[in-house]
């Protein structure tokens, strides 16, 4: 293989993609339309009010409620429980930010972290409950002690399914699209025969083509990342978020097989367009990109797992927002890789270098 | 007949099937270094099926083929940088400047961009390097998807169907650019359906149909054996048409095509016999409007091929 006409391949294709206005739109700047779109209607609006719920009796803070009624509903919506458990599970769900209970002269606080403004702020909102009422004893030796305990939060914040789901559907598109599209112009206007011609290699070629459906993948996590995790958005990456990088790789290779194969078959640009079209946006609905699979019904989430768009979305969520090891995209990753090998395969057998 | 290891080209017994269908049908030709050799053909002749085959993009069914003394089937990389291709005009990298198009294909062949500079140059694009492709007109779009094919300097060159739809001047222009190409030193091949431009560019051409060569030779010596009358026009009204037939009275007068004919506008003699006939006319002082047509390839193309229109 020749590293120049690698280059040069890559080159004129990625020139042809950023000098393409509707590719550019389509590819890009329509998904972070939605984000921004989805991600605000899904914001919740203003300061967060912090729901506690106060199991059993907690007498700092009935004392903070009588002193100052008014100030502390403006930050604290306080319910009442009776079992830790339950109020744990809660917390764990979401359904609550905090729960909190007193234990003599110690207040437990446990929390999730899921959400580190509100995190933030439950701890805020505690200690001073607590100085408060250290400065009405003044003089007592025996101080009330704030303990926390952070509850893991299972459940994810709106921006947090947003971002990968519509991240997802921007990569699955723009992936099979792309290769669909081009496969079936460059046939129908004879480049491909042209190339045929040229002393360049079959692999060259695909390998030009796919690393800059890649680098335009990148672009798009870039972007996405850039504008979710904005104080706006508020999107917090957790630890391991790099491991999306692999996780758009593959997910572009499958979708690029996807299209490849929908290429290989289309005999014009229309009907290759229509059959992409066909393929992508049910799997939006059903694959978790549009709607949250935590949210839909059973059956989508059981229909989910023949999605390949699923692994890509659920496989960036993990790592981006819930707070999952590197590891834990492996599974999503062998997934996509197996499914681009399979229909690379199968495209191959199928391939057409003219439309006779 | 032995192939000779000299000739560019040489094929023998080419046959190409589809389904049931004879698109190439045992056809034997030779093209020497340096010929401009044309195919013609009406549409669906098997031309460019012929083409193909020599290029390498199809497998011939049966016969010999050896192109450059290389086999062009499977996919020879040996050969393939040796010979220059052009396809439609419209075979380029989506929006792409011609400067661009060019410096990408000279590197598929390990050319300089400074060479692809210069080809463009050579083409007479150098004033449009910054035009995208699918920006450039009709003849121009035509020399880019020349230049590409002649960037590597191959010394073998294919082309099919050049000048396709372009205007009158386009095509005269390209032709000055195509004689310049074969003046160079290399080996031409081009399929056509355009008469006029086989007999100017080609030294040798096959007119083929139904997927067989019906003849095969230089245009004039074609345009002679077929020994077609010669078309002597004047104006209307300077002789009655029993005049004009007395001129024509050679020993061919009874041969076929051969008359005259009065249309209003001008006065026409069909005859073997064009030296009796022009003699009669200055005679009798009637070479007013006075034109002269022999036989076209034209009329060869069309006496072997048939007048019926073919979808």
């Amino acid at each position: 293989m020749s590293s120049t006409a690698f280059r040069s391949l890559s080159r004129a294709m990625f020139l042809g993609f950023i000098t393409d206005r509707t590719a550019l739109f389509f590819t890009i700047l329509f998904p972070v339309l939605f984000l921004v779109l989805f991600g605000s209607l899904f914001k919740s609006s203003g300061t967060p009010r912090i729901s506690v719920l106060e199991v059993g009796r907690v007498g700092l803070l009935d004392q903070a409620e009588a002193a100052a009624p008014a100030q502390l509903a403006k930050v604290l919506a306080i319910s009442h429980t009776r079992d830790l458990q339950t109020a744990l599970a809660d917390v764990r769900k979401g359904n609550y930010d905090a729960a909190v209970q007193q234990q003599g002269r110690t207040l437990v606080v446990h929390y999730s972290i899921a959400d580190q403004t509100t995190a933030g702020i439950v701890q805020t909102v505690f200690s001073s409950i607590v100085q408060q009422a250290d400065a009405q004893q003044a003089g007592s030796k025996a101080a009330y002690q704030l303990t926390t305990a952070q509850v893991e939060n299972k459940s994810l914040k709106p921006i947090q399914y947003i971002a990968p789901g519509l991240l997802g559907w921007a990569i699955a598109s723009g992936g099979t699209f792309g290769a669909a599209i081009t496969l079936v112009n460059w046939r129908e206007n004879k480049l491909l025969r042209r190339l045929r011609l040229a002393p360049v290699s079959v692999g060259t070629v695909v390998l030009a083509r796919v690393g800059v459906a890649i680098a335009v993948a990148m672009v798009e996590l870039v972007v996405f990342i850039g504008i979710a995790t904005t104080p706006y958005f508020g999107l917090k990456l957790s630890s391991f978020w790099w491991m999306a990088v692999p996780i758009v790789a593959c997910g572009t290779l499958a979708f690029m097989a996807i299209g490849l194969l929908v290429g290989s078959f289309a005999r014009s640009q229309q009907a290759a367009t229509a059959v992409a079209n066909l393929i992508i946006l049910p799997m939006a609905f059903l694959g978790g990109a549009f709607v949250p699979l935590d949210f839909a019904p059973s059956w989508v989430r059981d229909v989910s797992y023949a999605m390949p768009l699923r692994y890509l979305v659920t496989g960036m969520q993990d790592v981006m927002a819930r707070g999952e090891g590197p590891a834990s995209a492996l599974p999503a990753i062998g997934i996509l890789l197996g499914l681009a090998a399979v229909l690379t395969i199968i495209s191959v057998r199928v391939f057409r270098w003219d439309s006779v | 007949m032995v192939a000779r290891v000299s000739a560019t080209i040489s094929v023998k017994g080419l046959k190409k099937f589809y389904g049931a269908k004879a698109a190439v049908d045992d056809v034997s030709f030779e093209v020497e270094q340096g010929e401009f050799f044309g195919i013609l053909g009406p549409n669906g002749a098997g031309k460019t099926t012929t083409l193909e085959i020599l290029e390498g993009l199809r497998e011939p069914d049966s016969g010999e083929l050896s192109v450059l003394g290389l086999a062009p089937w499977p996919r020879n990389p040996a050969l393939l940088p040796r010979m220059g291709v052009q396809l439609q005009a419209s075979s380029f990298f989506e929006r792409l400047t011609a400067r661009e198009q060019m410096r990408t294909f000279a590197s598929l062949y390990g050319v300089s961009a400074k060479r692809a500079d210069e080809m463009l140059g050579t083409v007479g694009l150098a004033d449009q390097a910054d035009v995208k492709g699918e920006k450039l007109s009709g003849g121009q779009a035509q020399r880019l998807s020349i230049a590409c094919a002649l960037v590597h300097d191959p010394e073998l060159v294919f082309m099919d169907e050049p000048t396709g739809a372009l205007d009158p001047q386009a095509r005269r222009n390209l032709w000055d650019l195509l004689r310049q190409i074969n003046a160079d030193g290399r080996t031409v091949v081009l399929t056509t359906h355009h008469m006029d431009e086989a007999e100017t560019l080609c030294d040798r051409v096959a007119i083929m149909d139904h997927g067989k060569i019906l003849e095969l030779g230089p245009p004039a010596a074609l345009v002679r054996g077929l020994d077609h009358p010669v078309r002597i026009s004047i104006e209307s009204g300077l002789l009655d048409v029993a005049q004009a037939r007395a001129l024509a009275v050679g020993p061919r007068a009874a041969a076929p095509g051969v008359g005259v004919t009065d249309d209003g506008v001008s006065l026409t003699i069909a005859t073997h016999d064009p030296a009796a006939v022009l003699a009669g006319l200055v005679d009798r002082h009637a070479l007013a409007g006075l034109r002269v047509q022999g036989a076209t390839l034209e009329d060869v193309f069309l006496n072997l091929t048939g007048r019926e229109y073919r979808a």
